[in-house]
C-alpha cells in the first residue's frame, strides 16, 4: 500500500552522518554493496564492471564537496543514501504498491516482486536515493540493512547497517530518531543535526551533523600558544648567546 | 530530465486522442455532429486509436511491462495509478458511444449520455497525466501551476485540429470547428509561452547549499564525484539541453505548433472544398509536430534536484 503511515511511526530508525569526521574512504560504499548484493535486495547488479564504462546500482555513494574559500573553506566528504523520509513521495507516487513505508519503524522499502520498473519513484526523490537495477529492471534502495538489524542469527554487535559497522572514522551512527534519549537523537541535539533540502518538506529521518567550527585561536588545543624565547644564562650556551648577540 | 521517446509519444498521442474524444463526446449530444456511420467510425477510431497507441507506447519504458496491470491498484495515493484507472474506465463510455454512433447511427438520447461521460473521462485522464508531473516537487519546472493548464489545453488544441481535418475530409464544413481551432491555438500557446517565461524567470528552489546543508561555510562546489562513470541517476535526470538549442526549439515549437496551423486554419475557414481540406489536414500535422517539440522540451528543460549533488548550480 503506497499511502504513508497515518501518523508518526512509533520508531523512526535512521542514520546520523557526521560530516566532520567522514574521511571519504568509501568503505561504507563498498560494504553496503557487498552486503546488499547478497542480502535482502540481491542481486545488486553491475554491468561491464571491468570494462571502459561500468554501470551498476549502488545504494550509498560518497560525494566530496568544497564549501567556502581559503582558510574558512572546508572540504567535506558527503555520504548519501536513502533518508527514509516521513513524507516519502517515492512511496505515494508508486502505482503498483511496490514501494512502502513500514508502520512500525518507518523504514522505506521496495517489494521487488511488485515493482514494474517505471522509475517514477526515482523522479520523486529529490536526493537521488533510488537506482534502477540494470539487470533486474526493478528499483533498488537502501533497506537500512533490515536483514541485519533484526537478525537474530548474527551477533548482537553486528545488528547495525553494514555501512555503520564498517565505518573506520565512526562517522555513521544508527538508531531510533523518535526516541529523544537515543544516542543518535542526543548527537543530533548536541551537534545541530540538519535536514537536507528542508525547503521541499520531505522531512527526512536521516540527519547530517555539520562540520565543527575550525579552531583558529592560538592555544585552543591546550598547548602553549608560542615557545618562550630561550634566555640561556652562563655556561657554554650563555657564552655563545653573548658572542652571537654582539 | 531524459526525454524518453515512448513517454513523449504517449503524452502527445493520448493528449490528442483525449482532446478529440472530449470534443466529439460533447459535439454529438449538442447536435453539432451528425450520427453518420463513417464519420463516427473515423473520429472514434482515430481518438481511441491514438489513446490506445499512446498507452501501449507508455509501457515500452517499463522494466517489467508484464506487471503493468498492478499499476491500477494504488489510485488512493498515486497519480500514475489514477491515470491508468481513468484511462481504462473512459474506454467503457467511449466504446459504447462509438457503438451507438457506428452501429445505430445515434449520438443523441441515451447515447448522448455516453458521449458526455467520455468527455468527462477524457478531461479527468489528461488531468491525471499532468498531475503525475505537476506533483513532483524535485523538478521545479514541472511542479508548477501552469503544467496542468498547458497539458489540458494542448491536448484540446490537437483534438480540435484533428477534428477539423476529419470533418473537412468528409466534405463537411463546420464554422464552429474552424473557429474552435482559430480561438484555441493562441490561447493554449499563449499559456505555454507564459509558462516558458515563468520557468526562466523564477529562481531555483533548491541549491547545492541547501542540498548539502553546508551553506554556512560558503559557496558549495563539487570537488570529487562519487563515481567515474554515469549512473542511472545521471542518465535519467542529468539530461541538459543547451540554452541556445532550447531557444531555437521553442521557436520551432511555436512556428509548427501555432503559426503554421493558425494560418492554415484561417485558409480553411475562408475557403471551401479540397483546398480547405488540404489546409486543415496540414494544420493538424504541423500542430502535432509543434506539440511533440514542446513535449520534448518539457522533459529536456526540466532540472531535477539530484543533479545538485553532481555539480549543477541550480535545479
Amino acid at each position: 500500500m503506497t499511502t504513508l503511515p497515518a501518523g508518526p511511526t512509533p520508531k523512526r530508525l535512521g542514520l546520523v552522518i557526521d560530516l566532520d569526521t567522514c574521511v571519504g574512504c568509501q568503505a561504507c560504499v563498498v560494504s553496503c554493496k557487498e552486503w546488499n548484493t547478497g542480502g535482502y535486495p540481491a542481486p545488486l547488479s553491475d554491468q561491464n564492471p571491468y570494462a571502459a564504462e561500468p554501470m551498476g546500482a549502488w545504494l550509498n555513494r560518497v560525494h566530496s564537496f568544497e564549501a567556502g574559500d581559503g582558510a574558512d573553506g572546508r572540504t567535506v566528504h558527503f555520504p548519501k543514501s536513502c533518508l527514509h523520509c516521513e513524507n516519502a513521495a517515492c512511496v505515494t507516487v508508486c502505482p503498483t504498491g511496490a514501494s512502502y513505508k513500514r508502520e512500525e519503524d518507518g523504514i522505506v522499502l521496495v517489494d521487488e516482486e511488485l515493482c514494474m520498473g517505471c522509475g517514477l519513484c526515482a523522479w520523486a526523490c529529490p536526493y537521488g536515493a533510488r537506482e534502477m537495477d540494470p539487470l533486474g529492471d526493478v528499483m533498488k534502495k537502501c533497506t537500512l540493512c533490515v536483514d541485519r538489524i533484526y537478525n537474530d542469527n548474527i551477533p548482537e554487535e553486528d545488528r547495525v547497517p553494514a555501512c555503520v559497522k564498517t565505518c573506520p572514522a565512526h562517522a555513521r551512527h544508527f538508531g531510533d530518531l523518535a526516541d529523544p534519549n537515543s544516542e543518535v537523537s542526543q548527537l543530533v541535539a548536541e551537534r545541530g543535526g540538519m535536514d537536507l533540502m528542508p525547503e521541499l518538506g520531505y522531512r527526512p529521518t536521516n540527519k547530517y551533523l555539520p562540520p565543527r567550527p575550525r579552531k583558529t585561536e592560538p592555544g585552543c588545543t591546550g598547548a602553549p600558544a608560542a615557545l618562550e624565547p630561550a634566555k640561556p644564562e652562563g655556561g657554554f650556551l650563555g657564552w655563545l648567546d653573548q658572542v652571537l648577540s654582539r | 530530465m531524459h526525454p524518453a521517446l515512448s513517454i513523449i509519444f504517449f503524452t502527445t498521442a493520448a493528449g490528442a486522442g483525449y482532446g478529440l474524444l472530449l470534443l466529439v463526446g460533447l459535439a454529438g449530444p449538442l447536435g453539432l455532429l451528425p450520427g453518420t456511420r463513417w464519420l463516427g467510425f473515423v473520429l472514434m477510431g482515430l481518438s481511441l486509436g491514438l489513446i490506445a497507441g499512446g498507452l501501449l507506447s507508455s509501457t515500452f519504458h517499463l522494466g517489467h511491462p508484464e506487471r503493468a496491470w498492478r499499476a491500477l491498484s494504488q489510485w488512493r495515493s498515486s497519480w500514475l495509478s489514477r491515470e491508468g484507472v481513468l484511462a481504462i474506465a473512459t474506454f467503457v463510455p467511449a466504446g459504447l458511444y462509438a457503438i451507438g454512433w457506428v452501429f445505430f447511427q445515434r449520438v443523441t438520447g441515451l447515447w448522448a449520455l455516453f458521449g458526455l461521460l467520455s468527455a468527462l473521462g477524457a478531461v479527468a485522464t489528461v488531468y491525471a497525466t499532468a498531475m503525475i508531473y505537476a506533483s513532483l516537487k524535485p523538478i521545479r519546472q514541472w511542479h508548477h501551476p501552469l503544467t496542468l493548464p498547458v497539458y489540458l489545453l494542448l491536448g484540446l488544441v490537437s483534438g480540435a485540429l484533428f477534428l477539423n481535418a476529419v470533418v473537412y475530409l468528409f466534405g463537411v464544413d463546420y464554422l464552429w470547428s474552424d473557429l474552435l481551432v482559430v480561438l484555441l491555438l493562441p490561447v493554449a500557446w499563449g499559456i505555454k509561452v507564459r509558462y516558458w517565461r515563468r520557468i526562466d524567470g523564477e529562481p531555483t528552489v533548491s541549491t547545492p547549499e541547501s542540498a548539502t546543508g553546508l551553506g554556512d561555510w560558503g559557496k558549495v562546489r563539487l570537488l570529487d564525484p562519487p563515481h567515474t562513470e554515469e549512473n542511472y541517476l545521471m542518465r535519467e535526470m542529468g539530461f541538459e539541453v543547451a540554452r541556445k538549442h532550447a531557444v531555437k526549439l521553442r521557436r520551432l515549437a511555436l512556428v509548427f505548433g501555432l503559426t503554421v496551423p493558425f494560418v492554415l486554419a484561417l485558409i480553411a475557414l475562408l475557403t471551401s472544398g479540397w483546398p480547405a481540406a488540404v489546409a486543415a489536414v496540414l494544420a493538424a500535422a504541423s500542430g502535432a509536430l509543434g506539440i511533440v517539440i514542446e513535449r520534448w522540451l518539457f522533459f529536456a528543460e526540466a532540472k531535477h534536484t539530484v543533479m545538485l549533488y553532481y555539480g549543477r548550480d541550480a535545479a
